[in-house]
This record gives C-alpha cells, structure tokens and sequence, in this order.
C-alpha cells in the first residue's frame, strides 16, 4: 500500500497547532508507518510538492506569501485542513483588522517603537507585504476540514486524522471537537 | 389553574395557561437553544435561537414569547430551525469581534457553547471586523463592546431586578450599542448601585469583573517582603 501523503504548513499563527500536533508524541510513531510527511515547517523542504493526499494549515493570510502560497498548497492538495482557529476564524492575527488597514499596525510596530532608524520594512521579494484584511483560509480557498481550537487539543487532531488514514471523514461534533478557543 | 394540552415535537405536554412555548417545553424536559433568555426577567425575543415551528403559522415564532394555546402543534427540531439557528449563531460570530483564544470567559461563554451546540466549525460568512469600543471607568467592572451580541439581558436585569435602570440600548441597527446612563462612562454613572448581576447576567465576555483578563493579574509583591520582615519590625499588620 502506498503511504498517504500527509503536509502541514505554517502561515500566519503563532505555530502553537503544530506544538500541539507534537503534542501526539507516540501516536506520531504509528502515524509515520501510514504517511510520508513531504512538506511542513518542522521538515526541511524547500517546495510544496505536488499530489500531497492531506494538508493541515496552520494560521491566517496575512500577507502576500501567505495568500500565494495557499493558492499553490490548494492548487497540489486533495484534502485541505483548516487547522486551529487562525485558520478558521482568522483569530488573534485578524484583531489588526479592527484599527483599519496594515499601515496602522506597521507604523505602530517599525516607526513609534522603532528606536534605532525607524522606518517601513520594503525588501521586495524577501520580506513579504501585509495584505490589508487578515482573513481566514476558506475566505480565499475551499476547505475540507475545519479543525477548530487555539490549539486544537492533541486528542482533537488525531481524532480528525484517525479516520482520514480510513478514508473516513471523522465527525466534527460537540465540545471535544468544535470547541473555538 | 387552565391548563392547557399542546404537542411538542409529537409528545403530549400539558402547560400551564399563560406559559411561553419555551416554559412549557423546559418543563417537559425538551431543550429549545435560547442566548437572550434568563430566568426571572422578561423576554424580549432578541437572540431569535428559540424559533420554533407552530403548525397552521407559516412563519417561525419564538418559543421564549408565545403563549401556549390549546391543541397547539410545536415542532423544535426540524431540519430548516437547526439550518436557521446555526446560521443566527455564525452571524454573532461574524458580527462582532469574538476572539475565543483572548477572551475572559472562554469555556464559561453561552455563545461559545452554543456554537457548539448547533454545530458551527466555522462562519460561512464574511467577518465585519467592526470598530468597537471597552469601557474600563468603572472600579470593579468592564465592558467590552466587541463581545456585545445586543442580548439585552443586562438591560433587563437591571431595571427589573435591581431597580436602577442603568443600562439602554442606543443607536440603530448595526450601529446599535448598550450604554450606561445617558451615553456615559459606566464609572460615571451614578445610578450603578455595583450589584453586579449586569456581569453575571451576560452570556459572553462583554460585562467582565476587573481584573479577570490576562494583563490584570496583579501580583503582591509587597506582601512577601512584609511577612519576611514581619518580626524583625515587628509589624504585624499593614
């Protein structure tokens, strides 16, 4: 049997989803003999690669590589988790969205508190712009999951996976699954 | 006492004549989601979570408002009323700004249960991200408009159980507020008799007791340092 292909990435969260998905600490071994881990923030690949089975997205679309990336990570993946609430509801990232566009936040961060040389990050090319309204992934790609929680529990994440490795989809339903927060 | 014989959801329940649909149901041991309700005040039919059907009315009616009447046909649960409730509960969400992660009531909110309750994994529609304002002038309480969802239970607890009518709602549709007094900062107003049933009246993390959000847990440092040097100074109180 062919492992299922299992990625997860990081946009813009604070990478506590993935903390709590090592928080599966032995089940992680019984996972690994079901799928190749080919693309996540804790594994050293350079590119999102094609024909990925599964992907966990951790965090919000803040930015313009967040909002490419997505596109790309939808554009190769069968079945598109939106994992923790950043990616679901957008979460703390998105409580810039209240003070207007991202100048507030980026003047507020590199020139009021800016003690050396303050001035605007502008590197083309290397350091990503914000996008105005920070937005949960479904906002801008279909989704096939939603994982809720800030994090989601360990126990949450497996009992999402589990079935997935079936080719079951599990049942999001009550307080140990759906819990926001 | 009249009593009256109505269905609900096909169970025969006898209610009591002037009973809401919603009594007759809590008595009968059938749960019908509510957020605005609270025991002991009036109802107002705000949340709009306890539509239920009533056959021979073609439109929805709220179970917390609508009187029992005889040979009444209810219905609680059908397919449409739970497609409705989850819709209500993710245009809260929407509405507002609730951020479950960096709230004081997180795992004590009634909107947060019944997001679970209905089922809401997400919100299908678009966040507003609105501009809202947190009164922080009153010494022992807060309010934090961005987890306001407009229940009016503090209105109505205030004028109806304390007495003291410090609380109204202002303004019009989406820009509708809860406000203190005449628009004033709650720490100004001085109606406030400090009961605090307002905050425990509320659902969610609107109405907060200070110092129950993470940057208030002040600490007493001061305390350590006098019960070291409590008997060398033999200060024994301070």
């Amino acid at each position: 049997m062919t492992k299922i292909k299992l990625a997860t990435v990081w946009l813009a969260g604070c990478s506590g989803c993935h903390m709590s998905f090592l928080d599966l600490d032995e089940w992680l071994f019984d996972l690994a003999e079901k799928v190749d881990v080919v693309y996540s923030p804790i594994a050293d690949v350079k590119e999102y690669p094609e024909g990925v089975d599964v992907c966990l997205v951790e965090g919000a679309i803040s930015n313009e590589e967040n909002l490419e990336f997505i596109h790309q990570v939808r554009e190769r993946t069968k079945f598109l988790i939106s994992f923790g609430d950043c990616a679901v509801t957008a979460n703390v990232p998105a409580m810039r969205n209240m003070l207007g566009k991202a100048d507030h936040v980026l003047r507020r961060a590199y020139l009021e508190l800016g003690e050396v040389t303050p001035q605007f990050p502008h590197e083309p090319g290397i350091v990503p712009e914000l996008i105005d309204r920070v937005t949960p992934v479904h906002e801008v790609v279909p989704v096939d999951l939603y994982l809720p929680g800030c994090p989601p529990p360990a126990e949450r994440i497996r009992a999402a996976i589990e079935p997935l490795l079936r080719g079951e989809k599990p049942v999001m339903e009550g307080r140990e699954m759906i819990k926001f927060g | 006492m009249a009593v009256k014989s109505i269905k609900i959801n096909g169970r025969m329940v006898s209610a009591r004549a002037g009973e809401s649909i919603l009594e007759a149901a809590e008595d009968a041991g059938i749960h019908i989601p509510r957020l605005c309700h609270v025991e002991g005040v009036s109802d107002v039919a705000a949340c709009r979570m306890c539509l239920v059907k009533v056959e021979g009315n073609n439109k929805f009616v709220p179970a917390c408002m609508t009187p029992v009447e005889e040979e009444m046909i209810v219905e609680t649960e059908t397919p449409k009323l739970q497609e409705y409730r989850r819709m209500i509960v993710e245009l809260l969400f929407a509405e507002g700004n609730h951020v479950c992660a960096v709230c004081v009531v997180n795992g004590n909110c009634q909107l947060q249960d019944l997001a679970i309750e209905v089922g809401m994994d997400h919100s299908r529609f678009e966040y507003r991200f609105p501009v809202r304002g947190v009164d922080l002038s009153h010494r022992l309480f807060g309010r934090d408009d961005n987890r306001c969802i407009l229940c009016t239970r503090c209105v109505r607890v205030c004028d109806e159980i304390e007495g003291a009518h410090v609380w109204d709602v202002a303004g019009r549709g989406s820009k509708s507020r809860i406000v203190s007094g005449l628009k004033e900062p709650w720490g100004k107003v001085d109606a406030c008799t400090e009961c605090g049933k307002c905050v425990e009246s509320c659902p969610t993390g609107a109405l907060f007791f200070k110092g129950s959000a993470v940057g208030e847990m002040e600490r007493d440092r001061d305390k350590l340092k006098f019960l070291i040097t409590a008997r060398q100074k033999k200060e024994w109180t301070r």
